[in-house]
């Protein structure tokens, strides 16, 4: 082999002096600030078109749940004679499940707006290609999923609430008795939900991710204390501790706590910061199968 | 230019360094790259030529920051890609094997949100993606969707979106292995334009040895993760004993005799016949051509012998076919 033929060495320089790059490198650490600023907000612009180019799929699926429950059985129930059901102290079951569905809807968003969109497009067509290509740390990318799922959670808590308020044909005793509470409670949820949605959306193959759906989806919405207050569980001792490992549990109890505290709920003080803790271990998870799932 | 502003001083060095770069895939017990190092220049059209499982994808996405590299290093106007990742991506476009366009936006979106991560202002985007849309064509297609395109249009607009935040080195894929014969000429044509209007480097990735001798500037012939051998096309082509192909033109269908005979002598790599031809790809010119005239005996009407081609070279290298 002669020298020439190697690799290394001058390549003979063809073409225009200017490297179009060439003015980059020497960008202070400020200037990748301030990119990584401008890529964030990006990220969440394109996220954001791509949900205001189809808002009835968000509120299909933010809607029709939690209307469906409030139409059946707290306005036509009391119709057909069955008004005592779900009755929980006194309290009727509008007021039991408000809390509930709210956090459900608050929790099922992350899904939704992260597991779903984001298996596919690690899947076949990766279309999550251009977004890890962009100047910003990988992090920042995943960070930027789980910002704007947080966001459609609130949204999605936002819509909910009347809806599950004015429906039933019983009255609905809600009263806010900590706004701190409720506020924390609601971010804490959105963030939990968006890094649950960022878990599953980077661990599992987009052939499998309807059937994972179903299979978190029902048990954790039936035993996430939605329809019933935990404390009203210490009749059925393992349950009540088996679903101790459901998050939603501690969201349905913290709206709970704020929002209706006349029924039983769990301290306010417990439900919170099992729910931070629960929120930074799915974050630190997350993010570590996020990087693995993009950098092989 | 659009775009943001660019301050400090040039890069004087090779575009893109590669040094004894080593890729081993997670649970796999050979190396995908083993030991790979290259150079390229600015406004180089450079080739990474090599049958399937070579390890050029690998070398690419280690250099795009999308694989960690195991040893080894790469820097990309000096910028370590494997440290500073989000910084090397600003220097570099990549258009992938596979089309990778968002399928939830426009052609235009796909551009102007490509601009946005990249630090451009709304009014530097869309600028960008008029000039983008004119220069590749696509301005009619701009609000369609980008499951409706075809292959040759699906790839203008990511080459678009690839270039958008003129980056140094851009990376292409098999750029033209799904292409027909007509749209993969006007690729060529690009690829040319970019490296002489605005100096912008290319290492593209082929198993094509046509497309290596035509369109690139040096070629380094990839088999097993390691170069063989790296060069101009021509440098290549004349230093490298290379193998050649002859081609026979007999009286009669060559018997199954005379074939045998021509297989087993020495230097012969390949024969293959159709009707009253044969051809013989043989790894040296040297000798060649008087045992062929007198394995074939009586029934010689004519014969000729072909230039050496990159293929011949990886033949003489490897013993084996790009195609095997
Ligand atoms: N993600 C991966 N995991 C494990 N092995 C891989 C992976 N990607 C590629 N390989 C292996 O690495 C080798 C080189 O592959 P690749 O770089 O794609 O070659 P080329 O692009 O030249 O066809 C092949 O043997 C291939 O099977
Ligand atoms: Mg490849």
């Amino acid at each position: 082999m002669t020298e020439a033929l190697t690799a290394t060495g001058a390549a003979p320089s063809k073409g225009a002096s200017r490297g179009p790059g060439e003015t980059w490198p020497g960008r202070a650490r400020a200037g990748q600030w301030r990119l990584s600023l401008a890529g964030f907000a990006a990220l969440i612009a394109r996220d954001l078109r791509v949900l205001v180019k189809m808002p009835s799929s968000f509120l299909l699926r933010t809607v029709l749940n939690p209307l469906m429950f409030v139409f059946v059985f707290t306005y036509l129930y009391p119709r057909i004679g069955a008004g005592h059901f779900g009755q929980v102290a006194g309290q009727s079951l509008a007021t039991v499940a408000l809390p509930g569905l709210v956090a459900s809807a608050i929790i099922f968003q992350g899904l939704n707006a992260v597991a779903l969109p984001l298996s596919m497009e690690f899947s076949a067509t990766r279309e999550i290609e251009d977004r890890v290509m962009a100047p910003v740390s990988h992090r920042l990318v995943a960070l930027a999923k789980v910002c704007f799922s947080a966001l459609q959670s609130l949204i999605a808590a936002v819509i909910v609430f009347p809806l599950v308020y004015l429906v039933p044909a019983t009255p609905v005793q809600v009263h806010v008795s900590s706004w701190p509470a409720l506020v924390l409670a609601t971010v804490l949820g959105s963030l939990l939900a968006g890094f649950l949605g960022l878990l599953l959306g980077t661990v599992i193959e987009v052939r499998k991710i309807a059937t994972v759906f179903t299979v978190t989806v029902v048990p954790l919405t039936f035993l996430g204390c939605v329809y019933y207050p935990w404390a009203s569980l210490h009749t059925v001792r393992w349950l009540q501790v088996l679903v101790l490992a459901n998050p939603l549990v501690y969201l349905s109890e913290a709206l709970r706590a704020a929002l209706t505290s006349a029924l039983p709920h769990m301290s306010t003080l417990a439900s919170l910061s099992t729910l931070a803790a629960m929120t930074v271990v799915l974050a630190w998870a997350a993010a570590r199968t996020f990087t693995h799932r993009v950098l092989t | 230019m659009t775009g943001p502003e660019k301050t400090a001083p040039s890069w004087a060095g090779p575009r893109l360094r590669v040094e004894g770069l080593v890729k081993r895939y997670r649970g796999s017990d050979r190396n995908a790259v083993d030991g790979v190092s290259l150079e390229v220049g600015a406004g180089e059209i450079f080739g990474l030529l090599g049958p399937n499982g070579a390890g050029k994808t690998s070398t690419i996405l280690v250099s795009t920051t999308r694989a960690r590299p195991t040893a080894g290093k790469v820097t990309l106007d000096g910028i370590d890609v494997a440290v500073h990742g989000s910084r090397a991506r600003r220097h570099l476009g990549v258009v992938t094997q596979v089309n990778t366009l968002d399928r939830s936006l426009s052609v235009w979106e796909n551009l102007y949100f490509h601009c946005r991560f990249f630090g451009f202002s709304r009014r530097e985007a869309k600028a960008r993606c008029r000039d983008l849309l004119d220069r590749f064509e696509l301005a009619d297609r701009s609000g369609d969707r980008v499951d409706h395109l075809s292959g040759g249009l699906a790839q203008r607009a990511q080459l678009a979106r690839a270039l958008a935040h003129h980056p140094s080195v851009l990376f292409l894929d098999e750029p033209t292995a799904w292409l027909d014969p007509q749209s993969r000429l006007a690729l060529w044509d690009r690829v040319r334009a970019l490296r002489d209007q605005e100096g912008v480097s290319v290492v593209l990735t082929t198993h094509s040895m046509d497309e290596a001798d035509r369109l690139c500037d040096r070629v380094a012939i990839m088999d097993q993760g390691r170069i063989l051998v790296c060069g101009t096309p021509e440098e290549l082509k004349r230093a490298v004993a290379a193998a050649v192909t002859v081609e026979l033109r007999l009286k009669a269908p060559p018997s199954p005799e005379v074939l045998h005979r021509l297989e087993a002598l020495r230097g012969v790599e390949r024969v293959t016949s159709e009707a009253d031809k044969v051809e013989v790809l043989t790894a040296s010119r040297d000798g060649a051509v008087p045992d062929l005239v007198s394995a074939v005996g009586e029934g010689l009407l004519d014969l000729s012998v072909s230039e050496p081609t990159l293929e011949s070279v990886f033949i003489s290298l490897t013993g084996r076919n790009l195609r095997d």
